[in-house]
Parts: C-alpha cells; structure tokens; sequence
C-alpha cells in the first residue's frame, strides 16, 4: 500500500510538470486560437538560458531563475519555431547532456511508510503554487477576466472595449513564466539538452487534449493522469510500457470523448 | 590558340599539383554520434581520433603522408549511419573509425565490409565481431569478455547472491544483458529483477521502484552514459543504499559530471580509464585536457588507442593497402614500447576482439578511483 501512494505521489509530481506545459497550450488556444508546436522548446530554452546565468554569470539559481522570467518573457514571446530552436541550440551551444543543480535539497522525507523525496514534494508545492495563483489571477483579476472573456468571444470582448491584443500578449508573458518553472523543476532530471523539449512537448500535448483542450482545469487534470498511470504501468506492469501510457490515454479519449475529459464540445458554423 | 595553349597548361600544372597534394595525405573517416543520444560517446571518440591525428601529422604522418581526417555526424541512427559509410566509401576512405554505437555499426559495418575497408569500432555488443567480418575491429571489450570479469567481482567481493539488472533495450544493452545473465548464471548469482528502459529515457522513478522491491543485494546498471546519470540520479533521489555496479559506462567521465554527487559510491569495470596509474595514460589526460578544455572518457581513449592502432600496423606492412592492413592486424600485437599511442599493451584475435589489461574503479568525491588493475585475459606473449 505504501507502495502504491509512493508512486501516486512521485507520478502526480511528474504529472504537475506535464500540467504546467499543458496549460500553456489551452492559455494559448483559448487566446489566440493557435497550437505552439514549440511548446517543448519553450521549456528547453529556459533551462539553457538559466545554466548561462549560473555557468557563466556565476549567479545563484534563484536569481537566475528571476532574471531566466524576464528573459524568456521577452524572447519566448516571440519565437515560434521548434525545429530552428533546438537546431540553434545543438550548433550553437552543445549537443551533448548538461547538468542542472535542482532547486530543493537532496534526501527523503518519510510520511508513515512511505518514503518521498524532497524534490517531488517540492515539486507539488511549486507547481501547486503556480496553478493556484494562476486560478485567482484569471478568476479574481479584472485584467484576468479580461482573458478570459476575448479566450471565451473575441468579438464581444472587443465590442466590451478590451484590448485584445494585449491580452493575447499577456498569454504569450504567462505561457512564459510557466516554461521557465517547468524547466526548473524538469531539468534536474531530464538534464539540459537541445532535445529535451520533444518528449515534455509531446506528453503536455497529449495531457491538453486528454484533459480538455479549452479548460484549464482540463490540463491539470490531464497532466496528473499522465504522471501517475506512467508509474503506476511502470512499477506494476514493466517501465518498457511506460513511454506510450500518454498515447494509450489521448487514443482511448479521442475516440471516447473526443472534446477531452473536462472539455466543452465547441460548435463552429461553416 | 596560344590562349588556349596557357589555359591547358594551367589546368595541367594545377591537376598535377592537386593529385600530388592527395598523394600526400591518406583518407581517414570518421562516423560519429556528434548528437541524438550517442552525443556523448560520439563526441569524446571523435575528439580523441583527432588528437592522434594532430600528433601523428606533426610527427610526419604515416609513412610519410599525413593523415586528411573528416568526420561525419551519424546524429545516433542506424540508417544515417549505414548511408554515410558508403559515403565514406565513396570517398576512398584508407579506415574508417566508428560508429560508437554498437546498433548502428551493425548496420553499418556491411558496406564497410564489402569495400573491405578495416573498420574500428567502440561498440562493445558481444554479436559485432561474431558474423565472420574479417574488415571489423574494436577499440574496447567486448561483452562477453568484460561480463565474466565483472560477475567474479559481485560474488567474490561485493558477496553479492542476487543482483537488480536494469539495461537499455538496444543492441549494446541487450548484448550486454545477455552476456551478464550468463555470467552471473556461472557464479551463480540470481537475477532478482530484469529491468529494459528505452533508449533516450529521461524518467527512471517506476525503474528504481523496481529495483528496491526485488531486495536484490545490489544493481547492476548498463545503460548508456545520459541515461546512466539519471539513472544514478533516481537511484540516490530515492534513498537506495545497496552496491550500484557497473560496466564502463557508469562511471564515465560525462556520467559523474551529469549525477554529480549521485555518482559517488559507483563501482564499474572499465577497459580505459584516465585516470590509471601508467605514466603514458596520465600524459593522454593532461595533453586531451590542454586541447579540449575537459576531462576525456574512456570514448576519448578509444579513438586515440584506435587511430594509433592504424598507425602502428601500416608501418608494419609499409603500404597503404586495406585487404593487407586487415590480415596484418588478426593476431598481432601492439605493445606500448614501440608505439606510446597505444596506452596499454594490446593483442587482437582472429575475430578482431582485443584482449589487454583493465580496471577496477570506484567514484569518490566525484573523482573514478582506481581500485584494482586485472590482468588480460590471456597473458600477452
């Protein structure tokens, strides 16, 4: 039993970093109408600009971290290729692995039977942190609601007098924000590398469309599903299966509920 | 016509010119995992081709001629790689270095062996040098002579009754599974787990869960060297506190520098390490170092050994001829008195394996340690 909320656990830590990738693609899609391939390379660029500021700026991770948000809000929001990104990065920097010193300190944490590692509840904790903010920013903040209403009718929010395009722009500045936290909470363990950005792209891609493409809660809830099932088919059935647990899931949605498990079918006259 | 009686002529002297500027230099190519998941093996054995390279030139070349060295990025895939060996041959290549990878010079090593151009490789899977190719030649072990060595170690030291197996489900990583499950079937020591993870694999936890529930009395990890740090990483995130043993790669300069403080504690048996206590092995690390700004793997120190291995043999048939350099090489002997570049004395058989000293080492304070120094298999004569 301690087993299994063990690997609960360390799966729903996993699954909050898919969870923050896929929020950026339904923020995204519900702004702007677009899917950003890129969304894998969006993690991956943080994680290379933050070892620039620790590697040779030699600052400490929490300002790298800091000064990683203001850079990537700049250039993140406007970048858009994956391909020439990644390529960009394996030319110009390295095509070889980097280490990444993790956030939270090394050791156990033992609650009852069960034994979890410090990085995994602080990865919960951040992560918890980020979508609960992020929840009240959209919920409770006039410039929020703002998003949410050009997300919900951009025509009726620009009758309303809201800034569209702003609010696409602040998007694109949350999406941002959200990369980089992934890439500090992933890059520890997935190491820094040009390509690293494929395999978290992909699962938050299936954990958007598993969730609910145009709900928010929807990419939670897909993210965490994706962590846990992964561990669990790995613990119990074989880590060899493991890797296409997303794929099962998105395949088993789309053909059962294809506007995803908390999505809302959407209409569109032709 | 006397314009065009110059033109003729400067055509003339320009074509003798280039032809006697190719007969200068001898071909050598190299297909290397410069990125995809072999960048690391990839990348260390082309850097130490080249420092050899860049000695043997200065030093006169080959025979006279100095060696044209290019390499080309398999980008890790078998078919890349299989395309760009007829592409060295094309390019009438004197040897070809490489693949790394032992998946992609399976494949590869087919168009090499119908040009019968000799061939090097740092792959260590067990079935390379089992298909009867008389052109195919190592740089390192092969499994099924580094295994045996390793599972007499687990029981006579560690005293270890079974063993947590976690491999990646390649070529090199089956082999390697392969040839360890016999080996410790001989000991008899039992497997308590047998764990496949994918190549490329970034997510270790469900495997390290594995690994703790079959209360095996150590693990076994062979894995390639991104996917060993991780692996080495989740071990320590999740508290394992048993032997973690390895073959080569675990203990991999790039691996510690990945696991950082996870690595510490790892045992491996490695057939190159820099830091091993001859003499011309620490001029090799302080000269890879002075060039490349960090500490060489044991890739870096195939490639090095292997390109003087080139070296050493066609000085002793005093031709370029490939058909010559492969028959020269079964059987022989390099010893490092007469040819430094080779590090450690070395012998090849028929079956293009080598047979030479190798270690034991342990990682401390993020430093490989050397524990133990075995002997050949097969004292060379």
């Amino acid at each position: 039993m301690a087993d299994l909320l063990q690997l609960i656990l360390s799966g729903t830590a996993t699954g909050a970093i898919y969870a923050l990738c896929a929020l950026g693609f339904t923020l995204l899609w519900q702004a702007s109408g677009t899917i950003n391939f890129a969304q894998g390379e969006f993690v991956m660029i943080p994680a290379f600009v933050m070892l620039f500021f620790i590697n040779t700026a030699g600052l400490p991770l929490w300002v790298a971290f800091l000064l990683t948000c203001l850079v990537a809000m700049l250039l993140i929001a406007t970048l858009g290729l994956s391909i020439g990104v990644k390529q960009l990065v394996k030319a110009g920097v390295t095509a070889q692995a980097m280490p990444f010193e993790s956030p939270f300190p090394d050791g156990l944490l033992a609650l009852g039977a069960m034994k979890v590692s410090y990085a995994d509840v602080g990865t919960l904790l951040l992560a918890g942190l980020i979508v609960v903010g992020l929840q009240l920013f959209l919920n409770r903040t006039v410039t929020g609601r703002a998003m949410q209403a050009v997300a919900q009718n951009t025509d009726a929010a620009k009758v309303l007098g809201i800034n569209v395009q702003r609010m696409v722009l602040y998007t694109f500045l949350i999406n941002a924000v959200l990369a980089v936290v992934a890439a500090l909470l992933v890059t520890p363990t997935y190491l820094a590398k040009f390509d690293m950005g494929e395999s978290i792209g992909l699962k938050a891609f299936y954990a958007a469309i598993i969730g609910g493409f145009n709900q928010t809660r929807g990419a939670l809830l897909g993210g965490v599903l994706v962590g846990v099932l992964e561990n669990l088919m790995g613990a119990y059935v074989s880590p060899a299966y493991k890797e296409g647990v997303a794929l099962m899931l998105f395949l088993i949605v789309i053909i059962f509920r294809p506007e995803g498990l908390l999505g809302k079918t959407e209409e569109r006259k032709v | 016509m006397r314009k065009l009686g110059w033109v003729l002529s400067i055509t003339l002297a320009f074509g003798i010119t280039a032809g006697a500027m190719a007969q200068q230099t001898v071909p050598i190519v190299g297909l290397m995992e410069l990125s995809g998941t072999g960048a690391t093996a990839g990348t260390n054995f082309d850097n130490g081709v080249k420092l050899a390279v860049k000695e043997i030139n200065a030093a006169g070349g080959i025979l006279g001629r100095k060696i044209e060295y290019t390499s080309m990025d398999t980008q890790s895939a078998p078919q890349t790689a299989k395309a760009l060996a007829q592409k060295a041959v094309d390019q009438g290549a004197y040897v070809v270095m490489g693949p790394v990878f032992s998946g992609s010079f399976i494949v590869s090593m087919a168009e090499t062996k119908r040009a019968e151009i000799p061939n090097f490789t740092g792959g260590e899977a067990a079935n390379i040098t089992q298909q009867g190719n008389p052109y195919v030649f190592r740089t390192s072990f092969t499994q099924s002579t580094a295994m045996p060595k390793l599972a007499r170690y687990i029981k006579d030291t560690v005293k270890a009754k079974s063993i947590a197996m976690i491999w990646v489900n390649n070529d090199f990583g089956k082999g390697g599974r392969d040839s360890m499950t016999k080996a410790l079937e001989a000991q008899g020591i039992k497997v308590a787990a047998d764990i496949s993870t994918d190549p490329g694999q970034v997510d270790f936890s469900a495997a390290v869960l594995k690994i703790k529930q079959s209360n095996a009395d150590a693990v076994f990890v062979y894995t390639n060297e991104e996917e060993s740090a991780r692996a080495l990483r989740e071990l320590k995130k999740q508290g394992y506190d048993k032997p973690i043993i390895g073959e080569t790669t675990l203990t991999g300069q790039k691996v510690i520098e990945l696991a950082g403080d996870a690595a510490n504690g790892a045992v491996a048996h490695v057939g190159l390490t820099v830091d091993a206590p001859q003499p011309g092995i620490k001029a090799f690390d302080e000269k890879f170092q002075r060039e490349y700004k960090y500490k060489s793997d044991h890739n870096g120190m195939k490639g090095y050994t292997g390109m003087y291995v080139v070296k050493a043999i066609t000085e002793k048939i005093g031709k370029f001829d490939p058909k010559a350099f492969a028959k020269a090489l079964h059987g022989a002997t390099i010893r490092v008195k007469d040819t430094p570049g080779v590090l450690l004395d070395v012998h090849f058989d028929n079956n293009g394996d080598l047979d030479r000293e190798s270690f034991l080492v342990k990682v401390v304070g993020g430093k490989q340690v050397v524990t133990a120094t075995l002997p050949p298999v097969q004292p060379i004569q």
